[in-house]
């Protein structure tokens, strides 16, 4: 019965989604010229990871320090069929190989590695796109929840993950294009993707799958799924005594988390153009946490918030004053975790309540000498937005 | 292989093998700090390496005062400078300890957020005071050249040096740690820390402590580092993930635990090095580490407490 309503979509919920939907599908797209929106749609594509990162962080309690590893394999994925489209042997016929990649020619290969072949069809690099991090992140899962590693020791495992990819990426060049990653990638299926109508249109696809991925995200959390994922959180062995199988909920917020990232670095070689291993290392996994704490790790609409904000920040910080933005950087770590654990989200929501408080409380002077106010006014705040009572009042106010 | 004899394969290995040994000091120097602090304490601080960072930049200070103002000194101010570092990377310890950590004792992944913040704040600190370009201390003449036990030997004197810092300070922590009073309420405050409190140890300033000895050592690693490789503001954040895995590897509470991870990783690493490109080496071992903590999370060694 509880569970059947909870289901349901609060209203500010509701308006809290079509807002950020307003503001990534209308309000941005008028404010800015073509190159700030290709930066936005970047950004956006990092917010894929934090909402997975509340997902399993925020709901469920694991801290994964890794998910540049899926963001990477997903963007790589892609960056592997563009690169291949773009090397045909027409426009790689100087090379000593023609038609296979230009960094493999610079490698002395002298043909296309067996791991490559695969991803010359589109809907193999789609299919690899999800299926690569989605069982990386499943192997990895099930070894640890299933041993009930969690905590700290699964957030220096998933860095250490993270730490391994990069040394073999940047140790394999021939391979994988080394430290530059893969690069000079031009078109799909014959469409030129860095063509400022190209860059519109994956602007709109990369949007409207991040807005699909927070409502997709939410109806989770608000289903019996959810409700059990914050249990775990709080109380892993109670959860446990009562006979679910704890270990697979953790799977599975661990893949669903990894492959919202794969999604994102998908979007991100499609609207960037390339893919490199700095992406995929320790440091950018971390600051997509710290994307995730700024909006507040239990909030979806506030990761998106916070990718924005932090990203435009460090594109501002390293525009105009390069040196302090670490300093900044640092800093926002530390008054996030020690001063605003619940980020930007914690702090509209505390507005929020004041307001809610303060309009319940406003009505109460005129009514001092009526015997039903005292009751009215000792509400507490949030009683008084369930009660029916002081609502009617307050609307009339408004109208009034 | 051809052309190469026995006699010469043999000292290949003996310098590998040293190598090895080399790689496994540094490992451990760094370790022990990071094992006193997370496996006492609980806390991840991913700062440690900025304050390995600390005691090579201390060192090059004093080389370079000393240099500067006392050259008669020059023999000498290595051994001053390592007590400097200690000092000095303990003091910063103490402050971090007083403004952050305390506070975020009961939130571990929280600490672990705030930790990387201030080794941000820390690496930029070093870059506005020192330079983005590397620095080297001076070394005393003493710490120059090789030891040549055969022709084919060449064992170089600043390595044999790191390693026996590294064991002198791995005893002593070890006879800290159980031998001294204070050593006594850590291990108590880790065992049990609300029955530690109910006897009456003082836990936070036990923290405190623990927390200031473990950045101290980071300091005298960093110290050990110049004589074997130049300073720069990230030059403490490269290992920061090596040592982590180590400390968990060998068992988080376990100093003996600590030991033998750092032995067997870097031994690993140099062995495997020897057959393929550094990267691979690299890579295959802490896959195979990682592998490993899979199949035994507790890691090698670990004490069994009542939870």
């Amino acid at each position: 019965m509880t569970i059947s309503k909870g289901m349901q979509w609060s209203r500010a919920e509701l308006a809290s989604v079509l807002i950020l939907a307003a503001v990534i599908l209308i309000v941005l797209p008028l404010a800015l010229d073509i190159f700030r929106l290709n930066l936005v749609g970047k950004y956006l594509t990092y917010a894929f990871v934090a909402v997975g990162l509340v997902l399993c962080w925020g709901y469920g309690g694991i801290l994964s320090l890794g998910q540049g590893v899926f963001f990477g394999l997903g963007g790589y994925c892609i960056a592997m069929f563009l690169k291949l489209e773009a090397s045909d042997p027409e426009s790689t016929k100087i090379q000593s190989t023609p038609g296979i990649p230009d960094f493999m020619d610079w490698n002395q290969l002298t043909e296309l590695p067996a791991f490559w072949v695969p991803f010359k069809s589109f809907t193999w690099a789609l299919i690899a796109m999800l299926l690569v991090p989605g069982v990386l992140a499943a192997i990895v899962g099930f070894a640890m929840f299933k041993r009930r590693v969690g905590g700290v020791y699964f957030a220096i495992i998933t860095q250490a993950i993270a730490a391994i990819l990069t040394i073999l990426i940047i140790g394999q060049q021939g391979y994988t294009g080394g430290v530059n990653g893969i690069t000079d990638l031009r078109t799909l299926h014959g469409w030129d993707i860095r063509t400022d109508s190209a860059k519109y249109i994956l602007y709109y696809v990369n949007a409207a799958l991040l807005i699909g991925a927070v409502i997709g995200v939410r109806y989770i959390l608000k289903s019996k799924l959810g409700k059990l994922l914050i249990a775990l959180r709080d109380k892993e062995e109670r959860v446990r005594f009562s006979g679910y199988d704890v270990a697979s909920f953790k799977v599975f917020m661990f893949v669903l988390a990894a492959l919202l990232s794969a999604i994102g670095g998908a979007m991100f070689t499609l609207q960037v153009g390339f893919m490199s291993p700095s992406f995929v290392g320790i440091v950018p996994s971390i600051e997509m946490v710290i994307f995730t704490a700024v909006g507040g790790r239990m909030s979806l609409v506030g990761a998106v918030y916070g990718s924005l904000l932090v990203n435009w920040a460090k594109t501002f910080f390293s525009e105009s004053f390069p040196e302090l933005w670490l300093l900044f950087m640092g800093g926002l770590f530390i008054a996030v975790v020690m001063y605003f654990p619940n980020g930007l989200a914690g702090i509209v929501d505390q507005f929020m309540k004041k307001r809610a408080a303060a309009r319940a409380a406003a009505p109460t002077p005129p009514l001092v000498t009526e015997p039903v106010a005292p009751a009215v006014g000792a509400l507490s705040p949030a009683d008084a937005t369930a009660s029916p009572a002081p609502q009617p009042l307050a609307d009339q106010q408004v109208r009034a | 292989m051809e052309g190469i004899s026995i006699s010469e394969f043999g000292s290949i290995l003996m310098m590998q093998g040293f190598n090895g040994l080399s790689v496994f000091s540094v490992l451990l120097l760094m370790a022990l700090g990071l094992a006193i602090i997370f496996g006492q304490m609980g806390v991840i601080n991913m700062a440690h390496g900025e304050f390995l960072t600390i005691g090579a930049y201390t060192t090059f200070v004093f080389s370079y005062l000393t240099q500067t103002y006392f050259p008669s000194l020059m023999s000498t101010y290595f051994l001053f400078a390592i007590v400097g570092a200690f000092i000095f990377a303990g003091l910063v310890g103490l402050l971090v300890e007083w403004l952050l950590i305390r506070h975020l004792y009961k939130r571990p992944l929280d600490s672990l957020l705030a930790t990387w913040g201030l080794s941000l704040i820390m690496q930029q600190i070093f870059r506005s005071t020192f330079g983005a370009k590397e620095v080297s201390a001076t070394l005393p003449d003493w710490l120059m050249g090789s030891w040549q036990p055969t022709d084919t030997i060449d064992i170089p004197l600043n390595g044999l040096f790191v390693m026996g810092l590294t064991i002198v300070l791995t005893c002593l922590v070890g006879l800290f740690m159980y031998r001294s009073r204070l050593g006594l309420k850590m291990r108590a405050t880790t065992q049990n820390r609300v029955m530690a409190g109910a006897v009456g140890i003082n836990t936070a300033m036990v923290d405190r402590m623990t927390f200031v000895l473990g950045c101290g050592i980071a300091g005298v690693a960093g110290a050990a580092f110049t004589t074997i490789g130049s300073t720069g503001p990230t030059s403490g954040s490269l290992y920061i993930v090596d040592a982590f895995l180590t400390v968990v590897f060998g068992g988080a509470q376990s100093l003996l635990g600590t030991l033998a991870s750092a032995f067997t990783i870097a031994q690993t690493n140099s062995t495997l090095e020897f057959f393929m490109t550094g990267s691979m080496a690299k890579v295959i071992t802490l896959l195979s580490i990682i592998a490993i903590l899979m199949m035994r999370p507790e890691g090698l060694f670990s004490i069994k407490v009542r939870k």
